[in-house]
């Protein structure tokens, strides 16, 4: 049985689900138009079965499929105010954040969770495109401060999963602040010796890209994703040129030395739990094991590097 | 003055009256002087007027003024031995970003600003104001230099925003810009920004995270363009206009938001009809700010810069 079927979907947006019909059982995969099986696109983990390419998931979709055992905590997102600009384009910004949280059943664009990941505690704050295309405002500003603080608070490495366009236009230049804002995050997060890992996720443009995402301790990115400052359309109407091919994919951005590592959505957990162990348990175990004279209870292991961690 | 905006249209009639007048009486040896001064009196009237409620769309047109004192003005002006450093030593050098140490009333500062350029030729040469990441590596670079010899940074703000090209993204655009960000928020030394005309989003705020924020009063700070944001939110690029309301991107709005901590106010008619008595008021201002942070050491001034960052949403909350 695959993460996706056991995992129960926000009661929200459960309310407003249609019965099964026949439309919902296949889905075409937007790079090769095959269709697709919908548990076989679920059980692969919504990777196409045929060319490969990664379609996106839900912020909740993500939790599930890193942490041990689908299993851990959200925390509540922080107040803010939500419409500072009292904004309103072809639609008040007030309904369209109405809107977005009955389709999606989270407060904003992002959601903060902690658990296991490999055994090991970790902090991992999921972007939800669904969200207004996972913009950043004020509340994904301060979540992202509430993750750095409750993952220097659990001394456990915070993960940060972007798929966003950007900026939040409709809170105007106080989405502008909040690169600003989530740089403190990762300098505290820093500061505290805690590791601050980045999967940049299809898509990661704009505002995000230009602050806290770009400056993980480690990259890692998803297979094809589109990553970069300025949008395709943007800069090809500026340069009146074609793009190159793959310009500003995940394996482009590998190319140019600007991420560490492109990982296959079926390596991520088995990469993440391997490169939390190596940042946390940072001496050989037969040590712990030759001092007690037999083997180390779960408390030994988890403290000894933890506050070696800390130092 | 030959080039009018279009909301000045009325003010050109009657400065255009006004020179004939003037040839008229030079020419004829006719006194016109009441007339003359009649109708100066009611130029300054109406460019007072206009640019005392200018909306801010206009106020759009304002900053981006062709004729609007730009980067290298300011610095002519208030700063003394000015010695520009070049590179970011990686790549390459980027004349969008100008940097160097100087004399800002007798005290040495590391200067850091986007140069749009003046005429066709410079504006090619500092590409319109945009920065590639080599700009804002040399800027990184010099923020740090700043810190290690102690001098307090003044950066000058004025760009459409980061340039948006091939060799940007590939030489990592946004990984430049964040460094950026991360340097201003992490020197220890005062940093005071100052912006002068178009404060135009990520590329704006890579300069612009400092212990005091000043903007001129007719200069704008936002997310997107107007043009920008109407064609992704309206769908429609004509409506900038509407967009520029609904964006708050005037000193006014921004002060009132604690985006920004003072307002530096033009000479009428706009900081392109006085560019002197602009800079120097900007001067003023400037002197005001440092000084105000004089007294503080490294840690307070970092603590200060931070704090003033993280409070942001609670005043938005008031």
């Amino acid at each position: 049985m695959s993460w996706l079927e056991r995992f129960a979907r926000p009661k929200v947006s459960g309310l407003f689900r249609k019965p099964d019909i026949p439309h919902d059982l296949w889905e075409k995969c937007e790079k090769c138009e095959q269709m697709i099986f919908h548990r076989e696109l679920e059980s692969n983990l919504r990777v196409c079965p045929r060319c490969d390419h990664h379609m996106r998931l839900g912020a909740d979709q993500r939790l599930a499929l890193l942490f041990d055992g689908e299993e851990y905590q959200t925390i509540e997102l922080p107040a803010v105010d939500e419409d500072p600009l009292r904004f309103r384009d072809r639609k008040r910004y007030s309904d369209r954040l109405r809107e977005a949280r009955s389709n999606t059943g989270h407060d904003d664009a992002i959601v903060v969770a902690h658990g296991k990941i490999g055994g090991a505690p970790a902090v991992v704050a999921a972007f939800d495109f669904g969200f207004l295309g996972g913009s950043m405002g004020t509340a994904v500003g301060e979540s992202l401060l509430a993750a750095a603080r409750l993952a220097i608070l659990q001394e456990a490495p915070l993960i940060v999963i972007p798929s966003s366009g950007g900026a939040r236009m409709q809170e105007g230049v106080l989405s502008l602040m909040q690169m600003a804002r989530t740089t403190i995050a990762v300098d505290e997060l820093k500061e505290a010796g805690v590791p601050y890992i980045v999967l940049l996720t299809n898509p990661t443009t704009g505002g995000v890209t230009a602050s806290f995402a770009m400056l993980g301790d480690i990259a890692i990115a998803e297979p094809g994703a589109v990553i970069g400052f300025a949008g395709p359309r943007v800069i090809e109407e500026t340069i009146r040129e074609r793009l190159p091919e793959g310009f500003q994919r995940a394996e482009y951005l590998r190319d140019h030395g600007m991420v560490d590592m492109v990982v296959h959505r079926r390596k991520l957990r088995e990469t993440l739990s391997l490169l939390l162990s190596l940042l946390r348990d940072k001496k050989p175990a037969a040590e712990i094991i030759s001092l007690h004279g037999d083997a180390p209870s779960k408390s030994d292991v988890k403290d000894e590097p933890a506050s070696a961690g800390a130092e | 003055m030959n080039s009018y905006l279009d909301f000045e249209k009325p003010i050109a009639e009657i400065e255009g009256k006004l020179q004939e007048l003037r040839h008229l009486s030079d020419d004829s040896g006719v006194n016109m002087l009441d007339e003359v001064s009649r109708l100066e009196g009611k130029v300054d009237r109406l460019l007072k007027q206009t640019y005392s409620r200018l909306t801010p769309w206009q106020k759009t047109l304002v900053a981006r003024h062709q004729l609007r004192p730009h980067c290298s003005d300011y610095i002519s002006r208030l700063i003394t031995d000015f010695l520009p450093l070049a590179g970011d030593r990686a790549f390459g050098e980027d004349r969008a970003v100008i940097g160097g140490l100087g004399r800002f009333q007798g005290h040495t500062v590391m200067v850091i600003g986007q140069e749009k350029g003046s005429d066709t030729e410079g504006r090619v040469a500092h590409n319109f104001g945009m920065a590639n990441p080599e700009g804002y590596r040399k800027a990184s670079r010099l923020l740090r230099l700043a810190e290690r010899f102690q001098v307090p940074v003044l950066t000058l703000i004025d760009t459409p925003g980061a340039y948006p090209g091939i060799g940007a993204e590939e030489r990592g655009q946004s990984e430049a810009i964040a460094r950026c960000i991360e340097a201003c928020l992490d020197v220890r030394v005062p940093v005071v920004a100052l912006i002068i005309g178009e404060g135009g989003s990520g590329g704006a705020i890579a300069l612009g995270v400092a212990n005091r924020v000043l903007m001129m009063e007719h200069a704008i700070y936002s997310v997107i363009s107007p043009e920008g944001c109407a064609s992704i939110l309206w769908r429609d690029a004509a409506l900038a206009e509407t967009a520029a309301e609904a964006l708050r991107l005037t000193a006014e709005d921004l002060h009132a938001l604690g985006v920004i901590d003072g307002i530096v106010p033009e000479p009428v008619g706009g900081a392109h009809r006085d560019a002197a008595s602009t800079i120097d008021r900007a001067g003023s201002a400037l002197e005001e700010a440092f000084a105000d942070l004089r007294g503080l050491d490294g840690a307070a001034l970092r603590g200060q810069r931070r704090e003033k960052y993280l409070e942001l949403g609670a005043v938005a909350e008031g």
